[in-house]
């Protein structure tokens, strides 16, 4: 291993544990703790990916998670990240966005034409002539792009969890350590979050080899390990801050929300390269980078160094590499350096070039040389290491998610937290403290604040420990005449694309961000948006804070979908009825929360079976399962007063004893529910509502009576009733067996309503048409209803009496031109246009909605039509059948759509609903609807209903006149 | 997670509350002209202010008034919904 290293203090790796994996075929040897980057950098290969446009060569940049061109493809998943994920052995990786592979890539022929590719080239180049932008898209599509995604995926759901805590810590470096024990020693839980698996940060990749803090760091990771009240959850990102203190906290296994009081954010800051010329090559990466390579995996990030620097940061990084016994040919300071890493590097002879004025990286495939000027002269040093270590910008996106607001500070050349929302602080460097034993006190002060907000308590005077001296460079962006400078590495812009961008008046950070795609990418500008926002500000001539910044919204971090959707928890609701369906082989489905047989299997086929529960309850009889129906009790005083004001017919006037179709309409006129109402007595009124609305309807009663002020309750009875419909000619003869009540139809004529016992159960029965037969449906309690089910299936054996589900059921009600709320209406649909203007009673004082349906009586505009097909599509021909939500397409314009369409076994054709605008409802006229394989087929309007227009089946014994259904 | 304190049923989390719009006086339907009416059933003006607002929680089926800072998201008054406050005005 070329660049392994001698074993390191504080190393992440186990080299007791070999391993090997592949990358494009090659063998890769690692160690059990590297991660791919790692492991690839040990062997030499500092070639990791291909850039996103002109598919150059790229290697290590930041080795924290925001290495966007060091991406991996393995079968299972695309865009793995070398620089966190573990090398596992046998796994078997390509590099993404290549033509060809990372040594010979075809794609990199982009960058020869690249000066015909300027910024936002494809705004602007493709629009014209119109015909070929196809063309173009399917290039760049083909182009763009990175790891592929496996469309025969396999689905996959992590756990989603719920964890509560009082004081949340998010990074566990010097700050977050501290303030996470100083809060815990307050009494509080803490919950302390870091990103990587140990806990540490830059107190062990940075401050390594500073003897003095050894027992500083024994002691914060003894105390935080011993002490119960702190839970650290690692390797584990803060992917978003939601309202009142709720973090999304994405893990390996799933994603946490963590609920918290009060929460510290100590997620320190991004290193941010510098900008010149080449500075991407293979070679060139940040100075922590380099000391996270060396710390943690025992690799060398190159044999001869340079470092370039703005901050002492840079000269911590020179001792490191020199301690790990690399050479430094030189520390390259951007202006002049005076503290004690300075004169340490000084001391060992090492040169330093100070107030440098340009640099420039030069190599083929990767870092040969640097040239930098110093005074005028020009100076060229041959190396194989750049290590850029030129400033910070803060990790602050749970602070910009919280609502905190950020300035930049001049005396630290960095954005710090201004303004922060109540309950939520911040410390350590992405609070501008840059002095290690300052980011203990930081951490400490604020865990305590913490601690005290959420105990109630008042909040302890704080010290402001920000760094006297800058830690960044105000400007560090060398150009170059020949360009390659650049300035985000995730989409390959250049310095000169900016300027560009700001020189054609996307001179907004906002804008330049859409016109550029800087900070669009993976990484989502973690270490491109700070320069970016000083040249523009340099460009425009404004500050820092009159250029602003985009906002960091969640996701902070891409998070898997399979976390963000966890394992499907969500209600399912079994009607009383339902191992009896299950004994039946019911096919079931769902129905808002609830399972209902949808149709009851034999030996024949799905059609077969629907059609044949379809004929039993036209010819003999039926039995199905309505207990999933909203049940509502209404009582009081007021009762009838309530049902009026909630409902567009006048309810008041019903008899004890009878029954009403029930609409339900909300203030603008459009319906949202429909049922059946009772009257039990003069208060006291029984209504159902659809499956779906029941929780909403119910809601909607118990707003109304206070708003009303009314002297009524209602109950919902939805899951302690059941309730059964028996339909059909020989409904009456079955039902009678089971009970002692008058039948006749002058004792129970049509849409009356009578409490009586069944089976010696106590029932309510209505006689409702419900699917245009003879029928009854039957309401009793939860647990009597298995055994009048089994009783009315007995007695009806002789019928020849079948269960029927939920699709006999809607072909049954389409035949009676029955409509199915939130099916054949839409969220518009008012009573007149769904074919329902009886259900309106204007001349009532009061009902929801009525001054809207008074105002839409005379402005109809649309209609629910009954049509039925002029030629049977050929049998079976699915793709010749009309479906629900097709088209109706007249004059080459949109005149409606299907809602509801099926093939009629009694009527021998094929029928159906549609929405259709008024020029289209007259009978007879022809529509044309179109097939989903774009062929229009011809239907004629039909009056409803299409079965039994005169009603005589569900009332058998009577004369009708002008009633209604 | 947002947490409410709301007596008479103590600290409950928002997850267990639906939202029930606005709390506004509903004109008169006899005398009203359609504008009105129009501007009662469509128009918000979404401004920034403490409003007063109904809001339902379901397990135990009340109803609330919260009266919540839009600009903040702070509740600063949470009352049982009292009955008729329609006839009030």
């Amino acid at each position: 291993m070329k660049l392994r290293l001698e074993k390191q203090p504080l190393e992440w790796i186990d080299r007791s544990q070999s391993l090997t994996f592949k990358i494009e075929g090659e063998s890769i040897p690692a160690f059990k703790g590297d991660v791919i980057s790692s492991a690839l950098w040990a062997k030499g290969l500092k070639v990791m990916g291909r850039s996103f446009k002109y598919h150059r060569r790229r290697g290590l940049l930041s080795l924290a998670n925001h290495d966007i061109n060091a991406l991996f493809q393995s079968v299972d998943y695309p865009n793995i990240r070398g620089d966190v994920v573990s090398a596992e052995d046998g796994l078997s990786l390509t590099a993404v966005n290549t033509f060809g592979n990372l040594t010979r890539d075809a794609g990199s022929l982009v960058e020869s034409i690249a000066k015909f590719l300027p910024v936002g080239f494809y705004y602007r180049a493709f629009y014209s002539p119109k015909f070929l932008f196809p063309k173009w898209e399917s290039l760049i599509r083909h182009m763009a792009g990175l790891g592929k995604v496996d469309t025969n995926w396999t689905e996959e759901r992590k756990h989603k969890r719920y964890h509560y805590c009082d004081v949340a810590v998010i990074g566990a470096g010097p700050a977050g350590m501290s303030a996470a024990i100083e809060a815990a020693k307050n009494g509080v839980d803490v919950c302390l979050i870091d990103e990587n698996p140990f806990i540490g940060g830059s107190l062990d990749y940075q401050y390594v080899n500073e003897s003095s803090l050894e027992s500083v760091r024994d002691n914060l990771n003894q105390t935080i390990e011993e002490m119960p009240n702190i839970t650290v959850i690692s390797s584990a990102y803060v992917a978003g801050y939601y309202g009142d203190k709720w973090l999304a906290v994405n893990t390996q296994s799933g994603l946490i929300k963590l609920s918290a009081l009060s929460v510290v954010v100590a997620t320190g800051v991004f290193e941010q390269p510098a900008v010149f010329r080449n500075n991407d090559l293979p070679g060139v990466m940040n100075a922590s980078a380099a000391q996270r390579l060396i710390a943690r995996y025992g690799v060398a990030p190159c044999g001869e160094a340079v470092i370039l620097t703005s901050n002492p940061e840079g000269y911590r990084a020179a001792l490191d590499l020199r301690k790990a016994g690399i050479q430094v040919l030189a520390v390259l300071d951007t202006g002049r350096p005076s503290h004690d890493w300075y004169e340490q590097v000084s001391d060992l002879g090492i040169p330093v070039y100070k107030e440098i004025q340009s640099i420039e990286a030069h190599g083929k495939k990767q870092l040969h040389a640097v040239t930098f000027q110093v005074n005028g002269l020009s100076h060229t040093l041959d190396c194989d290491g750049l290590l850029m270590s030129v400033g910070w910008a803060p990790a602050g996106a749970p602070l910009y998610q919280a609502g905190g607001k950020f300035s930049y500070d001049e005396k630290v050349q960095q954005l710090l937290p201004k303004t922060l929302p109540q309950g939520v602080f911040a410390c350590g460097r992405i609070n501008g403290v840059f002095d290690i034993y300052d980011q203990f006190k930081d951490g400490k002060q604020t865990g305590l604040n913490a601690a005290e907000y959420a105990l109630n308590q008042t909040l302890s005077p704080c010290d402001v420990l920000k760094s006297p001296t800058p830690h960044s460079h105000s400007y560090p962006i060398w150009d170059h005449p020949k360009g390659k400078a650049f300035v985000d590495f995730d989409e390959d812009v250049q310095l000169k694309d900016l300027k560009g961008a700001i020189a054609q008046g996307f001179d907004n950070i906002e804008l330049m961000k859409r016109f550029s795609t800087i900070g669009m990418g993976p990484s989502q500008g973690k270490h491109s948006n700070m320069n970016g926002i000083r040249i523009l500000a340099k460009l425009t001539g404004k500050s820092i804070d009159q250029t602003g910044s985009t906002t960091a919204r969640p996701m902070f971090h891409p998070t898997p979908v399979s976390h963000l959707g966890g394992m499907r928890f969500r209600p399912e609701r079994q009607t009383a009825l339902h191992h009896l369906h299950v004994g039946s082989q019911a096919k079931f489905m769902e129905a808002g929360n609830w399972l209902r047989p949808e149709y009851y299997q034999s030996d024949l086929n799905r059609q077969a079976c629907i059609e044949a529960e379809v004929l039993a309850v036209r010819e003999s009889a039926g039995l199905i399962d309505v207990s999933t129906l909203g049940k509502m009790e209404v009582f009081g005083p007021d009762a009838a007063n309530l049902m009026d004001r909630l409902y567009t017919m006048t309810m008041s006037n019903m008899k004890v004893g009878a029954s009403r179709y029930a609409v339900m309409v909300d203030d603008t006129g459009v319906i949202i529910d429909d049922g059946v109402a009772v009257r039990y007595s003069e208060n006291h009124f029984y209504v159902t509502t659809t499956t779906s609305s029941s929780d909403s309807a119910y809601r909607l009663m118990q707003k109304k009576i206070v708003e009303w002020g009314l002297d009524a309750t209602v109950l919902n009875r939805t899951g302690q009733l059941a309730a059964m419909n028996l339909a059909g000619p020989n409904s009456r003869k079955i039902l009678a067996q089971l009970t002692d009540l008058d039948l006749s139809n002058e004792a129970f004529p049509y849409l009356a309503m009578r409490q009586t016992q069944v089976l010696g159960f106590d029932a309510t029965l209505i006689r409702v048409g419900f699917v245009g037969e003879l029928g009854y449906e039957i309401h009793l309690n939860a647990s009597d209803a298995v055994p009048v089910w089994q009783a009315l299936m007995a007695e009806g054996a002789e019928f020849g009496i079948q269960p029927f589900g939920v699709e006999a059921q809607r072909l049954l009600r389409l035949e009676k031109g029955h409509i199915i709320v939130g099916q054949d209406t839409d969220g518009l649909m008012n009573p007149f246009e769904a074919g329902m203007p009886w259900s309106v009673h204007l001349k009532k004082p009061f009902f929801i909605g009525k001054p809207s349906l008074a105002k839409l009586k005379s402005l109809q505009k649309r209609k629910l039509v009954g049509f039925e097909l002029l030629v049977e599509p050929s049998n079976g021909d699915s793709d010749e059948s009309p479906l629900e939500s097709n088209l109706i397409i007249e004059s080459g314009d949109i005149a409606g759509r299907v809602t509801s369409v099926a093939w009629s076994p009694n009527l021998d054709k094929t029928i159906g609903l549609a929405d259709v605008t008024m020029e289209h409802v007259e009978l007879d006229k022809l529509i044309h609807i179109k097939l989903t394989s774009g062929a229009l087929i011809e239907a004629k309007v039909v009056p409803l209903p299409f079965y039994d227009p005169d009603g005589k089946r569900q009332r058998p014994e009577e004369l009708l006149e002008g009633d209604v259904a | 997670m947002k947490f409410i304190d709301c007596p008479p049923i103590g600290r409950r989390a928002l997850s267990e509350f639906v939202y029930g719009g606005l709390v506004k006086h509903e004109p008169d339907h006899e005398n009203v002209s359609e504008s009105v009416w129009a501007e009662h059933v469509f128009y918000r003006h979404s401004h920034p202010q403490i409003q007063k607002e109904w809001w339902y929680h379901r397990p135990t089926g009340m109803w609330f008034f919260f009266e919540r800072d839009t600009l903040t998201d702070v509740i600063h008054h949470v009352s049982v919904a009292t009955k008729g406050y329609a006839n009030e005005a």
